[in-house]
């Protein structure tokens, strides 16, 4: 049942990997040096974990049929905050649960635009995308806020059994997250919110505080993605921290085969969304291709992916191999007689 | 009518003036605004050499639009003020207002861009050679790598930004002689940190880990600062295993140079506002007409040059 439900990410996920490694034959190659695995795939599960990290919180806000174009920025106010902090000699600790609290903050209010006072999804996240970034440079005053802290930097760059901790943080974040939902009935409530708000609110579900709850699990979820990142480059950069993730976010959810009007949702599916793109981004990397071609190859490959899963295709294909089977069957019949 | 007296107000309530000496003469400067930090760093210095020179500095920050800069230029001219200089925020629709500069017999000196208008219309120009800032680079690394085989990797700016096509044709032009040298993957950066560092992870992944990389040119030194780190991650030395050259002079690549992790810089200066001083005091003097191009030293700073130092002029300037 679940096997069936990420089969097509899978087999995208599968294929794409054949094609960088035709192009890169290196690119399954894993070692292991003083202590931590080295090779493209790792590169990938770390690289991948902000646009993994936003795929969470995007994918339980588009299942409520709403969406949150915000998260980027929120990215760069949590960065901003967390290395602030750190500069301020407030310790790890602190800095942390301030940049999560940045986050919460933030979903909290599109949240309560989205579901108190009923501004389109679309909108009200619009508005702290174009305004966030200015509160991002506020914290930074505008330069790139640098610092040296060892234990704040190996959320960006250190390893726990091997394995960086970006891509620790993205897959307990995933999985932590999927289990709620599925272990308890948060996943089926949020989905019948997504279907109909008004039918699951007579029905019992308090839909407003559910609404409420996605935009900050999302926020928070950016908090991550924000500290990875700015922990990373060890520098909080205000101008460039997550821009345009968000739209790379809500591509992985829509890769996952979510749909944008909302009900049933996948966080796995989701996550192999992120997979797919981040394996796109480091293939066309590796492969040493001009840099004119990095976008074209990207919308090429994810148009064939969404192509490919498209329902109406697929229709059309069984269709098709069922009419051709008829007539074989047909041919067969004619020369038997 | 209205709406241009409304224009003229806010201009004029936005221009303040810096500590003046009685005696000097008065320049107004039309800012762009302070979009990065190598523009408040220009700022700054423009600040500092006016005093210095005992110039009276009006100071007008457009916020990144060019009406807010026509007014400004048109307040100044009212004022009756003896230079404008002007740092364009678009290159084109300057025509009628340094007409009416020019009529007003106000020389005007341009900063850091160019203008579309003819060439009669201001005094002189000051600027960087996007394409000598690469050859400078070039130089160095040619310098530095003798006669030794070089595979390098480079790190280019935003696709199709002109100083990314601009400072690769500069630093290609000077390796082509080379054939020791040679530029084996090249893949945008997007002047960032984190795309500096990203990509820098995938040349290493690439080329044996990094052992097959003997230099690294990045077009800013934001990409080689989080380059460096990509490079100290994957175990190798920056500044030593793989050479560090890149352009503009950033505070935090002085740091670096400090460490000994990144070995020279191309400095796109922000003292533009010096060598128009300079023209403008010839000019009042006997009338002297300046070169219409006059462009700034892109000066290369190593390791040699006192890099703590250089660090700790330019990180109060607003980088």
């Amino acid at each position: 049942m679940l096997l069936k439900r990420i089969a097509p990410q899978l087999i995208a996920l599968a294929a794409l990997v054949l094609l960088v490694t035709l192009v890169y034959p290196g690119f399954l190659d894993i070692s292991f040096n003083d202590g931590r695995l080295v090779g493209p795939v790792v590169d990938v599960l770390k690289r991948g974990a902000p646009v993994a990290l936003l795929a969470v919180g995007m994918t339980l806000v588009i299942a409520t049929r709403g969406i949150d174009l915000s998260v980027g920025t929120t990215m760069a106010i949590c960065g901003a905050v967390a290395a602030w902090a750190i500069a301020s000699g407030w310790g790890l600790a602190p800095a942390l649960l301030l940049a999560l609290a940045a986050g919460g903050i933030a979903g909290l209010w599109n949240g309560l635009l989205v579901a108190v006072v009923g501004i389109q999804p679309f909108v009200a996240t619009l508005i702290l995308m174009t305004m966030g970034r200015g509160i991002a440079q506020l914290i930074t005053e505008g330069r790139i806020l640098t610092f040296n802290h060892p234990g704040f930097a190996f959320f960006g760059s250190g390893t726990i059994l091997g394995l960086p901790v970006p891509a620790w943080l993205w897959l307990l974040t995933g999985a932590g997250v999927a289990l709620l939902m599925r272990r308890s009935a948060l996943g089926m409530l949020i989905e019948a919110t997504g279907i109909n708000r008004r039918a699951s609110a007579l029905a019992g579900v308090n839909a407003t505080v559910l609404l409420i709850a996605v935009y900050v699990a999302s926020g928070l979820c950016a908090a991550l993605a924000g500290i990875v990142v700015t922990a990373d480059i060890r520098g909080a950069d205000a101008n460039n921290s997550g821009l345009w993730l968000e739209l790379d976010a809500i591509l992985a959810v829509v890769i996952g085969g979510n749909s944008l009007l909302g009900g049933r949702f996948s966080i796995l599916a989701a996550l192999l969304g992120a997979l797919i793109i981040q394996t796109i981004d480091t293939g066309i990397l590796l492969a040493g291709f001009p840099s004119e071609y990095n976008l074209v190859i990207k919308a090429a490959l994810v148009l064939v992916i969404l192509v490919l899963q498209s329902p109406r295709i697929a229709a059309e294909w069984r269709i098709w191999r069922k009419s051709q089977r008829a007539s074989r069957e047909a041919l067969a019949e004619r020369s038997r007689t | 009518m209205k709406t241009r007296t409304l224009l003229g107000t806010t201009a004029a309530l936005m221009i303040s003036t810096t500590a003046a000496m009685a005696e000097g003469e008065t320049v107004g400067f039309a800012q762009i605004g302070s979009e990065s930090g190598w523009r408040a760093a220009e700022t700054a210095l423009t600040k500092q050499q006016a005093e210095e020179r005992g110039i009276d500095l009006r100071f007008s920050d457009a916020q990144q639009k060019q009406e807010n800069q026509i007014a400004a230029i048109r307040s100044f001219i009212a004022q009756g003020i003896d230079a404008i200089l002007l740092a364009p925020v678009v290159a084109t629709g300057w025509d009628s207002v340094l007409e009416e500069a020019q009529e007003a017999e106000i020389p005007v000196v341009l900063l850091d861009r160019q203008v579309d208008s003819s060439d009669e219309l201001y005094l002189t120009a000051v600027g960087s050679n996007l394409v000598h800032e690469g050859e400078v680079a070039g130089e160095w690394l040619v310098n530095a790598v003798g006669d030794q085989e070089c595979r390098i990797v480079e790190l280019q700016g935003t696709t199709g930004s002109t100083p990314a096509i601009d400072r690769k044709t500069g630093f290609e032009n000077v390796i082509a002689g080379h054939d020791n040298m040679e530029i084996v993957r090249s893949q945008t950066g997007d002047f960032t940190r984190a795309q500096g560092k990203e990509v820098m992870e995938s040349f290493l992944q690439a080329e044996n880990g990094g052992k097959d990389i003997c230099a690294l040119y990045a077009h800013n030194d934001d990409m080689a600062v989080g380059a460096i780190q990509a490079i100290r991650e994957a175990g190798l030395a920056p500044g030593k295993d793989i050479l560090i050259v890149s352009i503009d002079g950033v505070p935090d690549i002085f740091k670096a140079m400090a460490d000994g992790e990144a070995n020279a810089t191309v400095e796109l200066t922000p003292n533009m506002a010096g060598p128009a001083f300079d023209a403008l005091e010839a000019y009042w003097a006997d009338g002297t007409a300046p070169e219409k191009f006059i462009q700034t030293e892109s000066r290369l700073f190593t390791q040699d040059d006192d890099p703590m130092g250089e660090y700790e002029t330019r990180k109060g300037l607003g980088y």
